[in-house]
């Protein structure tokens, strides 16, 4: 069943008990991004050496379990392994469904890959990192491809 | 005759397709509502026999356009009880009616610091942003009517808030949310007292309820013909005739014209000064042929009938654990559209897995991020109700609710 393939274990148990989530001092660049269609919001804080990013905000479990990936994958490394990660989130999301995703770049974020045959949906999962990307370049550092998000 | 829904539903050709493998249930007429083969015909009919420009043809399809296009003009005020065609003016939807007032009596009214327009917390954001917009071209302050914790208007504050400052006040009919049917008669007695104008947005009552202009002592509603069985594209405005004709055009172009010269331009009367350019004839007359169908069936019998399928479905979400009525929570004053909350799970999430069944509803701020604020949520899960709607869409609803729970369980 479709259903399935959009709501895995893994992002329902990310939904669930969220990693890493609340806003923590200090940061260095944050940046608060809303989806105009749905009225989701997220707020996410970059250290500008990524030895935390923390976020808080209010959405559906798509949106809300993409942020605790985020999380989970990107804290403690460096830009450039950051930004391979965000340019292969973005490819596996525009990919309506075709794209096969690296599990070794991934991680969890793979099982983002049925969400990607749901257009109406893919906003939801790109939300927190666009609000990421926003939030380093405020932060003074450039993690690379920015999403293009289509209404 | 009773109000036979079976017979109504074979009017509908999509009512009867599959979505994700299950029986449609078509439970977002707030939306957009589907449309009767009698409106998809009259559509078809028009393009295939009559199809030519309206207004400037002296032959013989031009002729018959004009007359179809008048004609759902026509029929449009009978059915408002207008009291005449040229006080309705063809638009592409409600929210061009509501920025066309904005507009043209924003300048005839010469609007400026100190003048107060007045709206609610209920308003669809088409009638919300028109009036912020016009506030911040001429200085005029917007003030707006609060909502309770029934969801009805709070109108403690009238005296107060309409006022001899306050020019307009522009609110919604039936709220597209809390499905809060407003009784504005006092509102309206009060404006009329103070030498305001009113307004009334009524996209979600037209389509469901009797609505006699007249009665309703309003100076300008405004309705589209999508949400009524007719096409998109074609919206409607009623003004009275003598503010329409004092108010100056809003789109400049054809048709809109007395005379042209190359030193300045004199305008046509209303409606035409507001219809610039070849407006949507198939659509106009699609509205037409909507309006016979539901004046065949009898507004009031249609109003019953959805009042019907209100309680059952009041009754039934009541029933379920979890599940928070956002709005009135009986059927008295109110109309066919229920929102509500799952506890825990994200109206995104609510709306996937009831498509998933079948049941189309919409999820989101329903364009009324106010009205949702007010009711500290950032989105709701919104049930909407037609004519054709049965009990048994409303049980699929239900039982998708428990499919809801089992996933995020």
């Amino acid at each position: 069943m479709m259903l399935d393939a959009l709501y895995q274990e893994i992002i329902l148990d990310h939904y669930k008990h969220p990693h890493g989530r609340g806003l923590r001092d200090p940061f260095d660049g944050e940046a608060h991004h809303v989806n105009p269609t749905c009225g989701d919001e997220i707020t996410v804080r970059v250290v500008s050496d990524f030895s935390d990013i923390s976020y808080d905000g209010l959405g559906c479990s798509i949106s809300q379990a993409s942020a605790s990936v985020l999380h989970e994958l990107v804290v403690g490394k460096a830009p450039a392994e950051i930004a391979a990660i965000q340019e292969a989130f973005v490819e596996l999301m525009q990919g309506r469904g075709q794209v096969e995703p690296d599990e070794d770049v991934l991680g969890d974020a793979v099982a983002f890959a049925g969400v990607a045959k749901f257009p109406a949906r893919v906003k939801c999962a790109l939300l927190p990192w666009m609000a990421f990307k926003d939030a380093a370049a405020r932060a003074g550092v450039d993690v690379g491809v920015s999403p293009e998000v289509k209404a | 005759m009773t109000f036979d829904v079976a017979r109504i539903r074979a009017d509908f050709p999509i009512l009867g397709r599959e979505v994700n493998g299950h029986p449609l249930a078509y439970l977002d007429s707030g939306a957009t509502s589907q449309k009767p083969v009698q409106v998809l015909d009259a559509v078809r009919a028009h393009n295939e026999r009559h199809n030519a420009n309206v207004s400037r043809s002296v032959h013989t399809l031009g002729t018959e356009a004009t007359m179809a296009y008048e004609g759902a003009r026509a029929k449009v005020a009978a059915f408002i009880n207008a009291g005449t065609p040229d006080e309705i003016v063809f638009t592409k939807n409600s929210t061009e009616a509501i920025n066309l007032v904005a507009y043209s009596l924003g300048q005839h009214l010469k609007l400026g610091p100190g003048d107060e327009i007045v709206i609610s917390e209920m308003e669809h954001h088409s009638n919300i942003v028109p009036w912020q917009l016009l506030c911040e071209r001429t200085g005029a302050t917007l003030r707006w009517f609060g909502i309770t914790d029934e969801g009805r208007l709070d109108e403690s504050g009238l005296e107060e808030l309409v006022n001899e400052r306050t020019r307009l006040v522009a609110l919604v009919h039936v709220s597209n949310v809390l499905g809060t049917i407003n009784d504005v008669s006092r509102i309206a007695a009060r404006a009329r007292q103070v030498g305001a104008l009113v307004l009334l947005d009524s996209s979600q009552a037209v389509p469901h309820l009797p609505v006699d202009v007249r009665e309703l002592g309003v100076d300008f509603i405004a309705f589209t013909g999508h949400k009524m069985l007719a096409p998109t594209g074609i919206g409607v405005l009623w003004g009275r005739f003598e503010l329409l004709a004092k108010m100056p055009p809003f789109l400049g172009g054809g048709s809109m014209i007395e005379t042209v010269t190359m030193g300045g331009t004199t305008y046509a009367a209303p409606p035409a000064r507001f219809e610039a350019g070849t407006p949507p004839i198939a659509e106009a007359v699609g509205l037409g042929a909507a309006v016979d169908y539901l004046t065949a069936l009898g507004m009031a019998e249609v109003h019953q009938h959805e009042q019907d399928i209100t309680a059952y479905a009041l009754k039934a979400l009541a029933d379920v654990p979890g599940v928070r009525v956002v709005g009135p929570l009986t059927p008295e004053g109110r109309g066919g559209t229920v929102s509500f909350a799952v506890d825990g799970v994200h109206p995104h999430d609510v709306g996937q897995i009831l498509d998933a069944q079948g049941v189309q509803v919409r999820v989101g701020h329903h364009c009324a991020k106010p009205t949702c604020v007010r009711f500290g949520v950032p989105a709701l899960t919104r049930a909407s109700f037609y004519l054709y709607t049965t009990t048994e869409e409303v049980d699929a609803l239900v039982r998708g609710l428990d499919q809801v729970k089992k996933v995020f369980g």
